[in-house]
């Protein structure tokens, strides 16, 4: 088996050509999970029992001949993903051990495909922080060095991906959740343009700038697992009614001639060196491969963070009324009347951050402050959409950043959220414009990986996978596995 | 009692009319009245995490109905907002409402106050109609210090209907509310139900000096569920508040609940500072555009609607513009009218169709507390008793006489007459012959009449109906007697 785990393509021709079963692959997987996790607590739940029956009806399928790109492959849910019959907690006292009488969109679909659920994994509470530290299940190690968070909020499935607990996880991507821990975990992670996979089912932080997406080995598995994703779905009304192309046959298109725009106020003091350094080796590659750099201008960055803090907010602190203690989730003891009820429930089921962002966000929203803040946040984000459309006039692509740093030191950031939020600075003008974001590997500072971003227009995820992917047979970078996790893996 | 000189009345009406579409605004489930408690609602409606909502486009095809018939503005492009307050009947902690860009502005209606001589029309300006979800119900009572949660209505689609405060009486608050009532019924975009909770009022009720500009404070009174509580309870409220000022007092901004049983309004909560709903657009929900070619079509599907139809009565009926009124007042009367005339065929009669329908019919339907949708006598029934009085077969008292046992259940007209021998006599050899036999049995009475005394008039009238057991045509009756007699001396 372990000539064949580098890829998802790899374990398809092993299951097509019978070399192991679904049932087998799982199994390793399964494995893997059990002997590693301990230390890394990148799973909140894990179902080995459902992933073997799963597999079974996947072997199955093979052996009556069926071939599809993802049956019989191993993956993880984020657990922000509703799956029937399996608790969704959202990382949260608050859902505890709920479980939702439906399927999210994306697991349907990932079900349809053959795709064998693992488990699901560890994230920031409601997807509501960039260090997986804010989790009712406890923070998650980043397998490269179990002293540094992992980024945040899918920590779980970037972490789980990076160890080979899993080939490839879901993840959802509010102001750089995929992006940033996919960075800081050496993975490979792509954020679709908004609309482009359904949101039915996966738990709502910031309902417009929410966006499921994957996390993976390399840009080649995003594309064919996005492929099962994405799509236009009637339960989401915001779903994009557009054709899905076909991601895989897009990898194959040449750099040559491809404008990569380099933004100049995203390499300035914020900037670690040795960060800033690695990505314009991997520029500097791209233009060694035919790619043409355009240096451009993106303004505003700081002003995509001030309005981000209001929008989420703003919405969160509307979706998450719904947590009241009345229909289902934490409730507390003995509540003395209605409003001790609602008092008790949300402060004892919310943890500290996602508080902090209720009220950030009632008070945003809050009469006489409503123009100052959540209007002047709205009118921040169409500038910040005109800045991208501008910049787009002169490059194809956009790479920069993913984070100002490498990932950082467990508890380094508890004490001062601010800074935490700062991490976000490079991802979320992306979520702000609904434009699709990946993140690739491309070197390390130390032990820890640098990521770099790459961001395109809207539904130009084939190019952004193109990019990536080419990069990627040049390099090698995605293919590094952290030292404790290599025996056994490929 | 105070007086209401010197005081000028400042109403508005909020309605909320419950669309009549199959399935919920947001949501598939059923919208069906009575079913058990939580078994209509579905993940959407109970606000599980992860659900998202999907706008029903039948409840903008009526929304916009409704826009079209009081001759409003219909946008081009509506919106969504999110109204956040928690109550444990409102499961996702928000209500989706359109607070920014409703989906219908302005529009009028007509109402007529008083009747006859006296009647006066008036023109009601609407502020707007948006679209929205209703919440569920708090069941306070059978749970013994709890409070039970019904979300079977959660997400069953609205259109608020906000008026101008332009009403001046509880009268024409009320003639409003049954003009509102009427269109939404005559589109069928509401079944109007008031006891179901269907059609609901809400009355914004002040009082200021005659002669200032400025609103007086406001009160807003809810859980009205006739038009008659309506009418009662703005009276009570105008009443309290002009006491209230007069015994220098000032009116508190209150939302006050109607007590029927008591028939007085007593406060609910204050409002004290606006309630801060944090309303924000819903960004789970698209713009609603609706497509020019597409509200040109609902607008030819327009019906026909309550002023026209009783423009049409007076004009191709001949009616009262008081009958006219009555008869389109609902959809259903007029309906029945309708059909009453079509069941007559040749022999149609639209003036005594209309005063049966609003006479006779309508009298008992009240005592019997009954919709004329449910009335015993139906519309071919009394098509088939009103050709007997068109054709002389029956006269007026003897047709009351037949619809009284119609309404009993003793069948339809003809079999009622056959049964009953109540068969008019207009053969005139007949009539003759009785009035001969009359006269004849009287000659001194005879006697007196030609000498002058023309009050025995009556007595032979009576003696011959008394004869036929009333059933003589009384026209030929009077004219046979008037032959038979020759004249009255005292009466040249």
């Amino acid at each position: 088996m372990s000539d064949y785990l580098q890829s998802l393509s790899h374990l398809r021709a092993g299951l097509d050509s019978g070399i192991f079963s679904a049932r087998e692959l799982t199994q390793y997987y399964l494995d893997r999970v059990n002997r590693f996790d301990g230390a890394l607590n990148a799973f909140i739940t894990k179902t080995p029992e459902r992933a073997l029956a799963a597999a079974d009806e996947a072997d199955q399928r093979l052996a009556a001949g069926e071939r599809a790109p993802l049956l019989g492959i191993p993956y993880a849910h984020k657990d922000i993903f509703c799956t029937a019959g399996v608790r969704t907690t959202c990382a949260s006292k608050m859902l505890g051990d709920w479980v939702a009488p439906y399927d999210a969109t994306v697991h349907q679909k990932l079900n349809a495909a053959g795709a064998v659920l693992l488990g699901k994994t560890n994230m920031d509470e409601f997807a509501m922080g960039s260090s997986n530290e804010n989790s009712a299940f406890g923070a998650v190690k980043n397998p490269w060095d179990h002293a540094a968070v992992p980024g945040g909020s899918s920590g779980g499935s970037a972490a789980a991906v990076a160890a080979r607990l899993v080939p490839v996880a879901t993840g959802t991507d509010t102001g750089g959740s995929i992006r940033q821990p996919a960075a800081y975990c050496g993975i490979t992670g792509i954020k679709p343009t908004y609309g482009r996979v359904s949101r039915f089912g996966m738990i709502a932080y910031a309902s417009s700038l929410d966006q499921g997406g994957v996390l993976a080995g390399s840009a080649e598995d995003c594309a064919l697992m996005l492929q099962a994703m994405a799509g236009h779905d009637p339960r989401d009304s915001t779903s994009a009614n557009q054709p899905v192309p076909d991601y895989v046959t897009e990898l194959d298109q040449p750099l040559a001639g491809l404008r990569v725009g380099v933004p100049r106020q995203w390499f300035t003091a914020g900037l670690d060196s040795v960060v800033a350094a690695r990505i314009e080796t991997a520029i500097a590659e791209l233009e060694s491969m035919g790619a043409q750099r355009v240096d451009i201008d993106l303004p505003d960055a700081e002003l995509a963070l001030a309005a981000y803090y209001l929008i989420a907010p703003a919405e969160a602190s509307s979706n998450l009324s719904r947590f009241d203690g009345v229909r289902f989730g934490y409730r507390c003891a003995e509540p003395r009347d209605l409003n001790d009820l609602y008092e008790r429930s949300r402060s004892e089921g919310f943890g500290e951050e996602v508080q902090r962002r209720i009220l950030i966000g009632t008070y945003a929203l809050s009469a006489g402050y409503y123009d100052a803040f959540y209007g002047r946040a709205q009118k921040a984000r169409r500038q910040i959409a005109a800045n991208f459309e501008a910049a787009f006039r002169d490059c194809d692509v956009i790479a920069g950043p993913v984070a100002p740093t490498v990932a950082f030191d467990l508890g380094a950031h508890m004490s001062d959220p601010a800074t935490m939020y700062l991490e976000d600075i490079y991802t979320i003008p992306v979520n702000l414009a609904g434009l699709p974001g990946m993140s690739l590997p491309v070197g390390f500072s130390g032990r820890r990986p640098v990521g770099m971003q790459l961001i395109g227009s809207p539904f130009t995820e084939g190019r952004l996978l193109a990019v990536a992917h080419q990069y990627q047979q040049r390099t090698d970078w995605h293919q590094q596995i952290p030292a404790p996790y290599q025996e056994g893996a490929a | 009692m105070s007086s209401m000189n010197g005081w000028e009345v400042v109403i508005g009406l909020e309605i909320h009319a419950q669309l009549a579409t199959k399935s919920k605004i947001f949501s598939g489930a059923s919208t069906a009245f009575g079913a058990e408690p939580n078994v209509q609602a579905c993940a959407v409606d109970l606000g599980l995490p992860g659900v998202l909502p999907v706008l029903n486009a039948e409840a903008v095809r009526m929304a916009a109905l409704f826009g079209l018939a009081i001759g409003a503005h219909v946008a081009p492009v509506s919106k969504f907002d999110r109204k956040n307050y928690f109550y444990p009947d409102l499961p996702k902690g928000y209500q989706i409402s359109q607070l920014a860009q409703p989906i219908v502005s302005g529009g009028s209606v007509t109402i007529t106050t008083g009747a006859g001589e006296k009647a006066v029309n008036k023109t009601i300006n609407l502020t707007r109609a948006h679209l929205e979800e209703d919440a569920g119900k708090s069941l306070h009572e059978d749970f013994a210090g709890m409070t039970g949660i019904d979300l079977n209505r959660a997400g069953t689609p609205l259109i608020e209907i906000v008026s101008e405060p332009e009403m001046r009486s509880a009268a024409e608050a009320v003639a409003y509310a049954r003009k509102i009532h009427a269109i939404v019924q005559y589109l069928g975009i509401c079944d109007g139900n008031m006891q179901e909770g269907s059609f609901r009022v809400d009355a914004n009720v002040s009082v200021r000096p005659k002669g200032e500009t400025k609103l007086g404070t406001r009160t807003e009174i809810k859980n009205v569920n006739s038009f008659r509580f309506l009418e009662r309870a703005i009276d009570y409220e105008i009443t309290r508040q002009i006491e209230l000022i007069e015994d220098g007092g000032t009116v508190q901004q209150q939302t006050r609940l109607y007590d029927p049983d008591k028939d007085e309004t007593r406060m609910m909560r204050t409002k004290e500072a606006a309630d801060d709903y944090r309303y924000f657009p819903d960004p789970d929900l698209l713009p609603v555009v609706i497509d020019p070619s597409l509200l040109a079509e609902w607008k030819a599907s327009l019906p026909e609607l309550p002023d026209a139809k009783a423009a049409r009565y007076q004009s191709e009926y001949g009616l009262s513009p008081y009958d006219a009124g009555v008869l389109t007042s609902a959809r259903a009367i007029a309906t029945y009218f309708e059909q009453t005339l079509n069941a007559m065929g040749s022999a149609t009669d639209a003036k005594l169709c209309a005063n049966w329908v609003t006479g006779a019919l309508a009298a008992q339907l009240n005592k019997a507390n009954l919709g004329i949708e449910q009335s015993p006598v139906s519309s071919d029934a009394l098509a088939g008793l009103l050709l007997r009085v068109a054709d002389n077969t029956l006269s007026n008292k003897l047709a009351k006489e037949v619809f009284d046992a119609m309404w009993a259940g003793e069948g339809d007209a003809d079999s009622i007459i056959d049964a009953r021998g109540l068969k008019q006599i207009t053969d005139s050899s007949a009539i003759e012959d009785m009035v001969d036999g009359i006269l004849a049995a009287n000659p001194d009475k005879v006697a007196e009449y030609r000498s002058g005394k023309d009050k025995l008039f009556g007595f032979f009238v009576g003696q011959v109906m008394k004869a036929a057991q009333g059933k003589a045509n009384p026209q030929q009756l009077n004219e046979v007697l008037k032959a038979r007699l020759g004249p009255s001396e005292g009466s040249s």
